[in-house]
């Protein structure tokens, strides 16, 4: 039952053949077993979970379900969760119950989604290993001594061990797609603007964008159809009608022109992730489409733009963490000073830390020119890039990340070798574009993913290439076996 | 040895905007509510909040910028001011920074003495006020309170062209008066609605360059912005003319001891670190939406003032008065128009005498006149068709104050309506004459000042209706 997908659930439920108090238990009790390994879960909504679980299948008994009814998810623990804790996997939020709903979480319980709990994140959605949590890193459930990847690394784990059916995530540089490659799962970036962002506890304004993450393409198209749309409380958000997703899910992919860019393909990129993609592209010509070359040629210059921007936005966005209103206040401050002092240096974590200092070094006066107005140029000349190419292909393709997942601590103490992880990532972030991430294949049993980029509002087609690939491989139906003993 | 010296001073005016509700939020803006009660999830900062701009607020910065003549930018963007401070939640200040909605424009104000004074205004720009800290009653704490935190202001900034306190005074009142008149402010100084910062440096006249400055911070009454900026160019005079320097800081406005004081000094001020605020896009307006509001903007004090100089046929100083409020001027217009064809100065002089006196009295606001203007109008015209006279309408005027009975109910009632009967005032001349043969005789023989003795006693007789014209003329008959 638990290794079904959103959609196969559905059709349970539609069928009366299971409910959601019975799901709820299922992926409950899968969580209570099999997560003191993976520790993907923050916070467990247990009691809410089987009450909302029962108060849909009255629902659906009386035929007034709603679309996505009785179907158990998890949020990232970076989304405001009435009446329950909201950590963002830092001691700062370690004590903040959220007096309020976000639009993401609102829109899903509309959507009659049970909540299961809050997964684990890197701290602040800074990180690209969910080794920077507050509450300890979260475990590949492929080999428990690698990385699940981050910011997202509970969600995509989560999904993977088949503790949920699926879960939100947020990427500001490559946070859902990331760990959606390195645990075995499928997993949206929308377009910047289509997901709400209001009560997602913001790390970079600009680039922060909530999505999905499930094992399959069609899961995700059913979970975006449930997040997108304009947010009047999300100035950022925008008024664009939201297609049903699933509706083109089977288009044929005669005909669609796929773009390669060379530079996804240099020094770094592990020979048998390329090789993956290598393969993908076969299956995607034996569909139909046709394969372009093509050139991104500003892609190295990503990194760096993005460790100015992202860093800078969250200086700001993080100053409102002071312990005067909410979160951790230090003990016993003796001034105003000492209180300030103290409660962020006790209450934020080092890569916290050194992103503030870079953010508020950046944004200085006679520093302010230098990098930040100079990082928004080069971040113009990213998007013009994509631009570009979206002038000759429909779809980008390339490898989500350099490598398979790494080890545990193997790259904690080198942050600028983290930070490459995200180097084929976080361009779409500086452009606003969509992009998703799906299973390509393995690596000595650890996943690799496959990136799809498409065009300003191109999600239905991201989604649409990605099932008809789903169709005729099974990456993504691959489950980690450890987690597959049956509860009795 | 004297130098001659030059004040030069700019403004920077925090004007709070009457929206319902906030700058970026749905919270409410009345003032005295208990602390924190009117502060949601967004004033404080919650994690995850946005902000979403209040149309009401853009509005009304536009109503300001095209009052002035200013020009109100298609393109104008928010941008993060970053500093700590309990009282500023989110640990920066939503404020314009580079692109403000209002650029440029100009303000024309008469000064004391009849000259006129013209400043250019730099910028106006839209931003959300703080909250209060409060440091007593908390026991070794400071209490906060958000109920202002995300209020709407604008800030208008001159350029330095004002050249002494009075000046400085004059061009404040100035647009506290417009700002009134645009009804974007309710301009309530006690209640923290309007507030100045004032830059003052000196100079050696002649001289071309600007000297160094200190900014005196939040003064907040005409009166002492006068004796701010007095004290702080006495100050200044005196470190130079010993040979000193002036150091650039901010200074703050004791006004029990009538001083100003360093609060920092510019190396220790902060360093903002504005960047557009990535929550919010670029404010674009279009022209169809500027040309909207301008149809919405009454007629300016400026152009009142002038009209009923010239219309009303007042002097300068009776119309700047008149005008001095928005309710004032309809109050006046409103009596005019009802007094029958009174003349303006009649209406002038009562509105500006009598009623504004007794108003001030009991501190009492135009609009809660307890004489509404159709009862003042009654009053003046009962004066012009010389149904009475003006003393005896003082006399009526004060039992307007405190009854509801009408004008023409008062004079009925109490018999006050003037004597114009020829028969009947030539009868108290003779009998007045008959009771004074020593005066008439004095009078006959050349004392010509005896004159007003025989009118006063003829209007005393009278108990004062009787119509000091008709008086006069028959005096002059009977005594020749």
């Amino acid at each position: 039952m638990h290794t079904k997908t959103i959609a196969q659930l559905l059709d349970l439920l539609n069928k009366r053949e299971c409910s959601s108090v019975e799901l709820t238990q299922i992926f409950l009790d899968r969580i209570k077993r099999y997560d003191k390994s993976l520790n993907c879960f923050i916070t467990l909504t247990e009691e809410m979970a089987l009450a909302a679980a029962a108060v849909e299948d009255q629902k659906r008994a009386k035929g007034q379900h709603q679309f996505l009814s009785g179907i158990p998810i998890a949020h990232k623990d970076i989304f405001c969760t009435q009446g329950v804790k909201t950590s963002c996997g830092s001691k700062m939020l370690d004590n903040f119950i959220s007096p309020y709903d976000a639009t993401v979480v609102k829109n899903f319980k509309e959507a009659g989604t049970i909540l299961l709990g809050k997964t684990n994140m890197d701290e602040f959605a800074m990180g690209s290993s969910n080794e920077t949590s507050y509450y300890g890193p979260v475990r590949n459930p492929w080999d428990l001594k690698a990385v699940a990847g981050g910011s997202s690394g509970g969600s995509a784990a989560a999904v993977a061990a088949s503790l949920s059916p699926g879960s939100t995530g947020t990427d500001t540089g490559g946070s859902i797609r990331q760990p959606a490659a390195l645990c075995n799962v499928t997993g949206l970036k929308p377009t910047y603007g289509r997901v709400s962002r209001y009560g997602m506890v913001a790390f970079a304004s600009s680039l922060d964008q909530g999505g999905p993450l499930a094992k399959t393409a069609e899961d995700c198209a059913l979970m975006l159809q449930a997040m997108a749309g304009v947010d009047l409380k999300d100035s950022t958000s925008l008024d664009k009608p939201v297609p049903n997703y699933c509706a083109t899910l089977n288009a044929s992919l005669e005909g669609v022109r796929i773009g390669i860019p060379k530079e996804f393909f240099q020094a770094g990129l592990h020979p048998e992730v390329e090789a993956s993609v290598q393969e993908a592209i076969k299956v995607l010509e034996k569909l139909g489409a046709k394969i372009k070359p093509i050139s991104l040629p500003n892609t190295g210059l990503a990194v760096p733009t993005y460790y100015v921007i992202a860093p800078a936005e969250a200086s700001s966005n993080l100053s409102r963490f002071d312990g005067v209103r909410f979160g951790y206040r230090c003990h016993e401050p003796k001034n105003l000073d000492d209180l300030y002092k103290r409660s962020r240096t006790e209450g934020f974590g080092a890569e916290v830390k050194r992103r503030i200092l870079i953010g508020t070094y950046v944004l200085s006066a006679g520093y302010f020119d230098a990098y930040y107005i100079q990082a928004q140029k080069v971040r113009k000349l990213i998007t013009n890039d994509f631009q570009e190419a979206f002038r000759e292909v429909d779809i980008i393709l390339g490898p989500t990340t350099p490598t398979p997942a790494f080890n545990l601590g193997e790259k904690s103490n080198d942050p600028v070798s983290m930070y490459l992880c995200d180097i084929y990532t976080i361009n779409v972030n500086l452009a606003g574009l969509p992009a998703l991430s799906m299973p390509g294949g393995f690596v000595n049993n650890r996943p690799t993913g496959l990136q799809l980029i498409g065009n300003y509002f191109e999600e239905a087609k991201l989604l649409n290439v990605a099932h008809q690939f789903q169709q005729i491989t099974d990456w993504h139906a691959k489950t980690p076996t450890i987690f597959e003993e049956s509860l009795s | 040895m004297s130098i001659e010296w030059e004040t030069v001073i700019g403004l920077e005016i925090h004007v709070q905007l009457m929206t319902k509700t906030k700058l970026f939020s749905g919270a409410a803006t009345e003032y005295g509510a208990a602390p924190n009660v009117q502060a949601c999830g967004i004033d404080i900062g919650l994690p995850g909040v946005l902000p979403v701009l209040n149309e009401a607020a853009l509005t009304m910065a536009i109503k300001f910028g095209l009052s002035i003549g200013a020009n109100i930018a298609h393109k104008s963007v928010f941008a993060r001011k970053n500093y700590f401070y309990p009282d500023l939640p989110k640990g920066y200040q939503i404020s314009q920074f580079e692109h403000p909605i209002v650029q440029g424009g100009s303000i024309l104000f008469d000064l004391e003495g009849g000259a006129r004074k013209h400043v250019n205004i730099t910028r106006a720009h839209l931003e959300e006020d703080a909250g209060k800290s409060l440091h007593e009653d908390f026991d070794g704490f400071s209490g906060i309170d958000l109920n202002r935190a995300g209020i709407p202001l604008i800030e208008i900034v001159s350029e330095p062209e004002l050249r002494s306190a009075k000046e400085a005074v004059a061009y404040l009142k100035a647009i506290h008066t417009l700002v009134r008149y645009l009804e974007i402010s309710d301009g309530n100084m006690q209640e923290g609605s309007f507030r100045c910062d004032a830059n003052v440096s000196i100079r050696p006249k002649g001289e071309a360059k600007l000297g160094t400055r200190a900014e005196i911070k939040n003064v907040n009454s005409f009166r002492f912005v006068e004796k701010a900026i007095n004290y702080e160019i006495n100050r200044q005079i005196d470190i130079l003319e010993n040979n000193g320097t002036i150091t650039q800081e901010t200074r703050l406005y004791d006004a029990n001891k009538d001083e100003t004081r360093s609060m920092r000094t510019k190396e220790e001020a902060n360093d903002y670190r504005y960047f557009p605020d990535p929550d919010l896009l670029p404010v674009i307006v279009e022209k169809e939406f500027i040309e909207r509001v301008r149809t919405t903007l009454p007629e300016l004090p400026r152009e009142k003032a002038e009209r009923f100089a010239k219309d009303y046929a007042l002097s300068v100083y009776d119309a700047n008065v008149l005008t001095s409020t928005r309710e004032l001027a309809d109050f006046f217009e409103a009596t005019l128009k009802a007094s029958n064809g009174s003349e303006a100065k009649l209406c002038a002089n009562w509105v500006m005498g009598e009623l504004l006196g007794a108003l001030n009295k009991t501190s009492l606001d135009i609009s809660n006149s307890p004489i509404s203007a159709e009862r003042l109008a009654k009053l003046v015209e009962r004066m012009s068709d010389k149904t009475i006279s003006g003393k005896i309408a003082k006399s009526i005027f004060d039992k307007l104050w405190t009854s509801t009975d009408s004008v023409d109910e008062i004079i009925e009632k109490d018999g006050l309506k003037q004597v114009t009967d020829n028969s009947a005032i030539e009868a108290i001349i003779d009998k007045v004459i008959a009771e004074n043969p020593t005066q008439t005789q004095d009078y006959k023989s050349g004392k010509d000042k005896l004159f007003g003795f025989f009118v006063g006693q003829v209007m005393k007789a009278s108990q004062g209706k009787a119509n000091p014209d008709l008086v006069n003329e028959l005096l002059k008959q009977k005594l020749s």
